[in-house]
Parts: structure tokens; sequence; C-alpha cells
């Protein structure tokens, strides 16, 4: 698989839900090892186009290709295979909560490495420092870990297989700036390691200005438009105008150009 | 698998790295062993296939972190990924703060876990005597003032824990009366006393089943609910929003429903010793050749005390339900998990309470010759 080719292709998706329409002959390429923002007002359907690529939901019509392989016709034997090979971090974590955060990360490697409780959990410690948790926080239970380090535990969960592509739900939605900004530079670093393939629904401007190589803008229950930062910015639709011209935008834009020079 | 790990000796001893360095090798990968990690001076990965998150732990764990950091930039054949992958691996474990290993005692763990509990225990009856003194102190309050009374609460709290309760309360009861009955038949019928049975269902009902019966199911149906209802509040910070605006909790939350019980449970106990009685009379008639107008008036000899001592439990019993189901409302603590425990917790407590009380109460009653 070459770094042009998608990793990830959706082909005239159309999710309903009764007669409300939420998606309608929706296509999107995701290419290895890019961060691809996806991005939408409220009630577009970005969780569910989410939910639709990772096997939580069925649509009612369309093709969904993860590794060039179409997910829906699969067996499910295979399907689970290459399931293994994608990890999601939703938006509240997730976090099993009779489960110590080191056990969280065990758990997938206990079931599918088959490896054994200690051999999880030399693993599982490198993961938890990888996503920048202190060693002390293995032993906690989610329900003592703050916002940022539920998020924090999550992603070295869904990192617990190494997989090719993360999905990400909101990752910094109840984050404060600066642990939202730790993240995004975080999601970077390992997505530079692991050579991963990140698909992240957002809306916080910053990330998609700091972290995001391609944005995809869900709209009218397609993908409008899905492109570099600055080609998204200058569509002309009156939304993406909106919200990238709008107060938030411009401060989220001019933030990021500091950054860079 | 074989070879995946050689160390070359001479000036500059170099490992070499070969095969898969992955997860589904990770259970003979980490038998390795190097004696010697410090002489290291060269990475050579030409034959490594393929690397990740796993092989870089077990390389991690062979050369330490600080080893590996310095080592990486002079390695051959490693592509740049794998090298960003194993100095993330390294950078992350040595710069990770915080000390991992907390020491367990077997006997010392216990015996705090112990001591935890007893602690637990008494700020628990400690938090009772307080809140049941803050709500008194609220009622008295109140008494003097009735444009603050909260009719509408109240009368929907009696509907809810008490007249929705009545025909549960009622067949359960009268269940038991039969079962009674059939115990009395049995055992009085090798003395030829079966008559007695009667005074057995009467006597019980009326003293200890009835209430007693009664309490407890408004334990389990009524102390759940109002530890849910309050504890999905604090969840929601709707108390604190009743702070804020300058309103107390106890007078709107606590004081109805309290007051609601303290009505109502008397009422669901006579409801309990007439359904109690009745269930007896059904056995009596069916199956004692006792007529109905017989065994009514055998229970019309029964003193009334024995009633009155009866309900006189019933007040006590519901301000330990309201408040225990109320208290541990108040005491959720933001999530959905909190509210399920304390939830538990209310009906475990208000059922033993009850219990315990009326286990003291009968005792009180004997001593007292009553």
């Amino acid at each position: 698989m070459t770094a042009d080719e998608a990793i990830i292709s959706v082909r005239g998706l159309r999710n309903q839900f009764g007669s409300n329409i939420v998606h309608q002959d929706l296509d999107l390429d995701v290419y290895r090892g890019e961060i691809l923002g996806v991005v939408g007002g409220s009630g577009t359907g970005k969780s569910v186009l989410l939910r639709s690529i990772v096997g939580l939901m069925t649509p009612k019509a369309g093709q969904v290709h993860l590794f060039g392989k179409d997910m829906l016709s699969l067996p499910a034997t295979e399907r689970a295979a290459y399931e293994k090979r994608v990890g999601v971090l939703f938006q509240q974590g997730a976090l099993f909560s009779s489960l110590t955060v080191l056990e969280n990360i065990a758990l997938p490697l206990i079931e599918h490495a088959k490896l054994t409780r200690r051999e999880a959990s030399e693993i599982a410690r490198v993961k938890i420092a990888l996503t920048g948790l202190a060693a002390h926080a293995a032993d906690l239970y989610p329900s003592d870990l703050s916002g940022g380090m539920i998020k924090r535990a999550s992603l070295a969960r869904a990192l617990a297989l190494d997989p090719d592509i993360l999905f990400l739900d909101e990752p910094t939605a109840g984050l404060d700036p600066i642990g939202a900004a730790a993240f995004d530079q975080l999601l970077k670093t390992l997505r530079d390691a692991f050579n991963l393939t990140v698909f992240l629904v957002t809306h916080d401007l910053d990330t998609l200005y700091t972290a995001c190589d391609r944005v995809a803008v869900l709209s009218q229950k397609q993908v409008l438009v899905a492109d570099r930062l600055d080609v998204v910015a200058n569509t002309d639709d009156e939304w993406i105008r909106d919200y990238f011209q709008g107060p938030r935008g411009r401060a989220a834009s001019q933030a990021a150009d500091r950054i860079d020079n | 698998m074989s070879d995946t790990l050689t160390l070359q000796p001479g000036p500059e001893p170099c490992l070499q790295l070969s095969g898969d360095w992955t997860l589904p090798h990770y259970q003979q990968l980490r038998l390795q062993r190097l004696d010697t990690p410090d002489q290291v001076q060269r990475i050579d990965a030409q034959a490594l296939t393929a690397l990740d998150t796993a092989g870089a732990t077990v390389l991690l764990q062979l050369l330490g972190a600080e080893r590996l950091r310095a080592l990486v930039p002079h390695s051959a054949g490693l592509s740049p990924e794998r090298q960003a992958l194993l100095l993330a691996v390294a950078d992350a474990m040595a710069e990770q703060k915080g000390d991992a290993t907390t020491t367990r005692y077997r006997f010392g763990d216990g015996l705090a876990q112990l001591g935890r509990r007893m602690v637990s225990g008494w700020q628990q009856l400690l938090a009772f005597l307080n809140f049941l003194g803050l709500t008194l102190v609220t009622l008295l309050a109140l008494l003097p003032r009735p444009w603050r009374w909260r009719i509408t609460a109240l009368v929907a709290q009696m509907h809810q824990a008490g007249l929705n309760a009545v025909p549960i309360v009622a067949v359960l009861n009268f269940l038991v009366g039969a079962v009674v009955a059939f115990l009395g038949a049995t055992v009085l019928r090798e003395f030829g006393a079966t008559i007695y049975t009667v005074d057995l269902v009467a006597y019980a009902f009326m003293r200890e089943l009835g209430v007693l019966l009664a309490a407890i199911l408004l334990a389990g149906r009524t102390a759940s609910a109002f530890t849910a209802q309050i504890g999905s509040m604090k969840v929601n910070e709707e108390l604190d929003a009743l702070k804020v605006h300058g309103m107390s909790a106890i007078e709107m939350l606590v004081i109805p429903r309290l007051l609601a019980l303290l009505i109502t449970l008397p009422l669901l106990g006579f409801v309990a010793i007439m359904a109690g009685i009745a269930g007896g009379a059904l056995v009596s008639v069916l199956t004692l050749d006792i007529s109905l107008t017989r065994f009514i008036a055998i229970v019309q000899e029964v003193p009334v005390k024995h009633l009155l001592l009866g309900l006189s439990k019933a007040p006590f019993f519901a301000v330990l339900i309201a408040l225990i189901g109320c208290l541990e409302g108040f005491k959720v603590a933001g999530s959905a998990q909190s509210l399920g425990e304390h939830t538990t917790s209310a009906v475990v407590q208000s059922i033993f309470v009850v219990i315990l009380v009326n286990a003291i109460a009968a005792m009180f009653f004997m001593e007292m010759g009553w």
C-alpha cells in the first residue's frame, strides 16, 4: 500500500434514522499517514460517519473500505482481524470503570495478543508513558482521573494493539486550552512515531490549525470539501465562511500563524 | 523464530536485531537476556523485518531508556519511522514522572481496610445524626410559617410513596398472613388447638409483621426512589442551583418526603395488618373449618393495645427510611456509578435499620410487660 493510497474509502454512504436522512451519497477518502479533521455543524452526522466506518452501525447503503477491503461484505471473522488494526477514542473516554487504567490498556492485549497479565502490563506501562501519563496513574480507577487524564488513558487503550488507524471523537472537548494544545502535540508525535492515520472529529478550531493535514467539511448530507486547510477555508460556502471567518476562526488562524513563524 | 538478537563481540560490540519484533512474538522476545548491556556501542537492524511498540518495549527492557536513546541515532538499517518509534518510547519512559510501584502488605492492608471500614461506619452514623438534627431544626423553623409549607410536594410524595404502594403491600401481607396461618395450623393441629391459629395470625400481624413488612417494602421501594431522585439532582448540579438561588434543599426536598412517609407509613401499616389477617382468615375458613364470624369474633377479643403497639413503631420506621434515603441521595458524587452505589446502600441500610429497631422495640415492649 503506497502513501497515496486511500486507507479508508467511503463511497455512496447513506445513513438515515426513520425519515431523517443524515448522509446521502457521501464519499470520503483518508490517506495513509495523514491526520484528517472532520468538522460540521451540530447534527450533520460527524459521529454517525465515524460509527459507520468503524462498524458500530450499518449504513443503509454504500460501501466502506478499510485497508482496501469492503468491511460490509466481509465475513465476521475476517472483519474482526481488520478491526483489531483500528483504535477508537470515544468522546467520554469509555474506559471500563471497574478496571484500573493499567487493566483497561492490558485488556485488549490479553484478549487479542494472548499475552499473560504480567506481559500485557509491561507493554501497557509503555503505552501509559507514551501518552504522557504519570506512572502512578496506572493503578488509578477511571473515576479518580481528571478529564485530560481520561482522554490520555483512553488514547493509550486505543493504541494498545498498535493500530494503523486511529479514530478520535472530539478528543479535546472539555479540556482546558493548555491540555487541549498538549493533546494536539501528542497526537502529532504519535502519528510520526507510529505512522498512524488519524480520523479526527472535532469542533476545536485550534486542533484543526495545529494538528490536521486535511480537513473534511460535512454539510448538506455530504462531504462538501476535503482538502488542505487553506483551500477549505477559502471555499465559497456560507457555513464554511461563518465557521472559518468568524471571530473564533480568525483567532485560531492567527494563533496558528504565530506558532509557525 | 531464532536468532532475533545477537551480540557481536569486538572493539565496538554491536547488537544485531533480526526477524519480527512485534506483538505476536512478544512472549519469545521478552525471554532474551543481554549480559552486558552497557558495552553495546551500536545497533545493527539490517535484518529487522518488523517493529512495533511491543518490540520497542523489549529493547527498552534490555538496554534501558537512556542507553536506547543514545544508541538509536548510531544504528544501521533503522528507517526514520522506526527510529522515531524507538525514540518516542525511550523518551516517554525516561521522562515519565512518578513511581509506579505501590508496595502491598498482606496483613497490613487487611488491617488498614478494617480500620477504614470502622471509621467510615462511625462517620456514617455521625452524618446521619447530623442530618437528623438539621432536618428537625428546619422542620421546627417551618412550623410557625404555614405559608412556606409545600403542600403540593407533600401530596405528590404521599401519592407516590403511599397510595401507589397500597396494592403491593396488601398483596404481600395477604400472602404472608396465609402462610403464617398454614404454619400455625400444622403445628397446632398436633395439640388439637387449631383454633389458636386465629390468635397467632392476629397477634403476629398486629404487633410485629404488619408494620415490619410494610416498612421493609417501603425501604426497598421508597428509600431507593428518594436516593435516586435526590442523587440525580446532585449529579445534574440542581442542588447547587437551589443553593445559589437561596433555597434550602432540606426544606424543599427532605421535609415533604419525611412528612409524606410519616403520614403514609402508619396508614400502610394498618392496611398491611388488615391484609395479613384477611390472608389468615381465608386459610382458616378454607382448611380449618372456622367460620368467618367465629374468626372475626376471636380477632375482636384481641386487646387493641397490640394494634397500637405495632402501629406506634411506624413513625420511627418512617423517619429512618426517609432520612436514610435522602441522606444517601445527598452523598452521591457526580457520576452515574456513584448514584447506583448509593441507591443500593440506601436500601441495605434502611432494611437493616428497620429490622434492628423492630427487634429492639420487641424486647422493650416485652420487658415493659405490654
